[in-house]
């Protein structure tokens, strides 16, 4: 079981200049190095002695890794990056505003300027039966502690559950989705461009992970393209305390509305499924539809279907419907509470 | 190397949870070391029986002359079983083990529905051999003991009697049946339970049906089948394709074997067939050992 502790367990540290010497390190330890981004996500692991890793790959001193840069009329943002310069950053505020919004809502001011949003979108999920250190699926046992007939699984997940319920608690991670973003994946085998849609995967896939990165790889940064960009905007984050907190369920839309009807849209929703869950056939019907309130209704009833919920958690079914419905509804981009 | 990965239980007590993942390799090399050192052995070291022919023992050449050309050996029914059989297996190996040595996929759901496939075509087999075919046709019994020791002695040199021909199925046929059984009913059985713990439409899930040691024990016992079961398929599919069993191979696709084969390598007295069939079998004969 978890036990907070001041001292972390021993490992060697590593603070590489470029990301040769990175993929090099990680290319050498592979699932034994740890790769330390903010930190954030992972000092509780280990302060926790929860996860032991025998080496620790700090990007820190990895300047090419930060920053954001045009590409190809889109953005280039490196892993690095802090979520406080991805919010101010003005090309993405010009372009791609539903990516700052995403960025600003994660956690707290101080956590936003220490933490990256390549650390974002890779953190491990916040289900507490894992994080306390029950040897569950996730850790490579054979049980899910939260979805038990007595468990408490209040955030956990009612969509592509498969054995394992957690969820993952990224904000930046749908929106990555709904841009349609591209994932920069460096090994000391080459360069893999994986679609953000994919980059994240559920249980079904493996069950021990909650993103496509292998040991011995590193996400170097996120490319978006110019498709989506300066089209019309939505997402929601909805969570139990306003001032911090992961999201019960968040939403991140992109669309283009010509005429009152919907060209073409890409919807996302997180914290419902152990991965940022597209809602391909939702964006299939109502294509080509007004983005009224019938289409809305319809989009959001078709959205749940299939959800399962566990004890606790029923509240996010209407929940999600409902941030679907405001999704197709309008472009104005707000925080529920 | 471990052969159980331990975990602890949230009331702190050291469980297993499943088999170390290595074993599988401990499987593969030991079929494939089985198959070179079987191949070897009879390429270079193994002394082949001179059976007597068709064409030079009357005693066949006269029972030759009652039989048809096609000697059924599988029906329709068992030979179904035993492709839909080996398919399931198949299934449940490649989605069990691809995703352990890295081929990543969405393998729970393939993997039980091909768990229900299998455990549908063995109740079936369970019935069809109980009632339809000749049950302890398939079961070691003393007589294939006493020509075991007799091969053997005969394999190494020592004067020994010949021993008889096979009866319908010989004893490593029997042995191999016996080893599948265990492996299988394992699994099964294991692997039913296991299905109350992930969604299917068959069970409420259920995952305090036991606790978390029993559960462990499960989930090592129907790890430990499945990596038996590679061992011995790469056996299986081995002898499936040596030269001279691909008689055997072919009549479990086409349900014959030609009267040739049959004579050479079965006693009618212990697989009668045709109108012998119908007679009862005659008594062990006296043996003398020289």
């Amino acid at each position: 079981m978890a036990i907070i502790r001041d001292v972390m367990p021993a490992f060697e540290l590593f603070q590489p200049g470029s990301i040769d010497d990175a993929v090099g390190l990680l290319s050498q330890y592979r699932s034994d190095a740890w790769i330390l981004a903010g930190g954030l996500d992972s000092f509780d692991w280990l302060k926790d002695r929860i996860k032991r890793p025998k080496v620790l790959v700090d990007l820190s001193q990895i300047k090419e890794l930060s920053g954001v840069r045009d590409w190809n009329g889109g953005l280039e943002i490196g892993a690095m990056t802090t979520l406080t310069n991805v919010v101010r950053h003005p090309a993405v505020l010009e372009k791609f505003k539903i990516l700052s919004e995403a960025a600003e809502v994660a956690a707290s001011p101080q956590i936003r300027n220490q933490g990256t949003i390549g650390g974002n979108v890779s953190q491990d999920t916040r289900c507490w039966y894992y994080r306390s250190g029950f040897d569950c699926y996730c850790a490579s046992g054979n049980a899910c502690y939260a979805d038990t007939p007595t468990a408490i699984n209040r955030e956990h997940a009612i969509l592509g559950a498969d054995r394992c319920v957690a969820v993952s608690p990224s904000d930046s991670a749908p929106a990555m989705v709904a841009l349609d973003a591209k994932m920069v994946i460096r090994s000391a085998r080459g360069e893999r461009i994986v679609d953000a849609e994919n980059f994240f995967i559920g249980p079904a896939y493996d069950i021990t992970r909650m993103m496509t990165v292998q040991p011995g790889e590193l996400l170097t940064a996120i490319r978006i393209p110019a498709t989506w960009a300066n089209t019309g905007f939505y997402f929601e984050k909805v969570r139990d305390r306003p001032v911090w907190d992961f999201p019960l369920v968040n939403i991140a839309c992109a669309k283009v509305v010509t005429g009152g009807k919907i060209d073409r849209i890409r919807i996302a929703v997180n914290g419902v499924a152990a991965h940022p869950w597209r809602l391909s056939q939702v964006e299939e019907f109502v294509t080509g539809k007004p983005a009224n309130e019938e289409t809305a209704d319809m989009a959001g009833k078709m959205a749940i279907e299939g959800a399962v919920p566990l004890r606790y958690n029923g509240f996010k079914v209407p929940l999600m419907r409902n941030l679907v419905k405001r999704a197709i509804r309008g472009t104005d981009t707000k925080e529920a509470v | 190397m471990n052969f159980i990965q331990w975990a602890m239980s949230p009331w702190g007590q050291r469980v297993p949870v499943h088999i170390a993942w290595d074993l599988l390799w401990v499987a593969m090399i030991a079929g494939v070391l089985f198959l070179i050192v079987h191949s070897l052995y009879v390429g270079y070291w193994a002394k082949p029986e001179t059976e007597p022919s068709v064409e030079t023992d009357s005693k066949l050449a006269a029972a030759a002359a009652r039989l048809p050309e096609h000697i059924a050996r599988h029906s329709f029914g068992a030979r179904a079983f035993h492709w839909i059989m080996a398919g399931s297996m198949l299934v449940l190996l490649f989605t069990a083990f691809l995703p352990k040595v890295g081929v990543k996929f969405a393998w729970v759901k393939i993997h039980w529905i091909a768990g229900i496939v299998l455990i549908v075509s063995v109740l079936y087999h369970i019935f069809h051999a109980s009632f339809v075919l000749d049950f302890w046709s398939i079961w070691p019994n003393k007589e294939d003991i006493d020509d075991a020791v007799l091969r053997v002695r005969r394999a190494m040199g020592e004067p020994a009697d010949r021993p008889r021909k096979f009866g319908k199925y010989p004893l490593e046929n029997k042995l191999y049946h016996l080893a599948v059984l265990c492996a299988g009913l394992s699994a099964i059985l294991t692997g039913i339970f296991m299905m109350s713990r992930v969604r299917t439409p068959f069970f409420t899930r259920n995952p305090y049906l036991f606790g978390d040691a029993t559960w462990g024990y499960m989930y090592v016992l129907h790890g430990l089948a499945g990596v038996g079961f590679v061992a011995l398929i790469i056996t299986h599919i081995y002898f499936a394709i040596r030269p001279e069993k691909l008689f055997i191979t072919k009549s479990m696709i086409f349900g014959w074997m030609t009267r040739q084969k049959y004579l050479e390598h079965y006693d009618p007295e212990r697989w009668p067939v045709g109108e012998d069939a119908s007679k009862p079998a005659p008594a062990r004969r006296p043996e003398v050992v020289t």
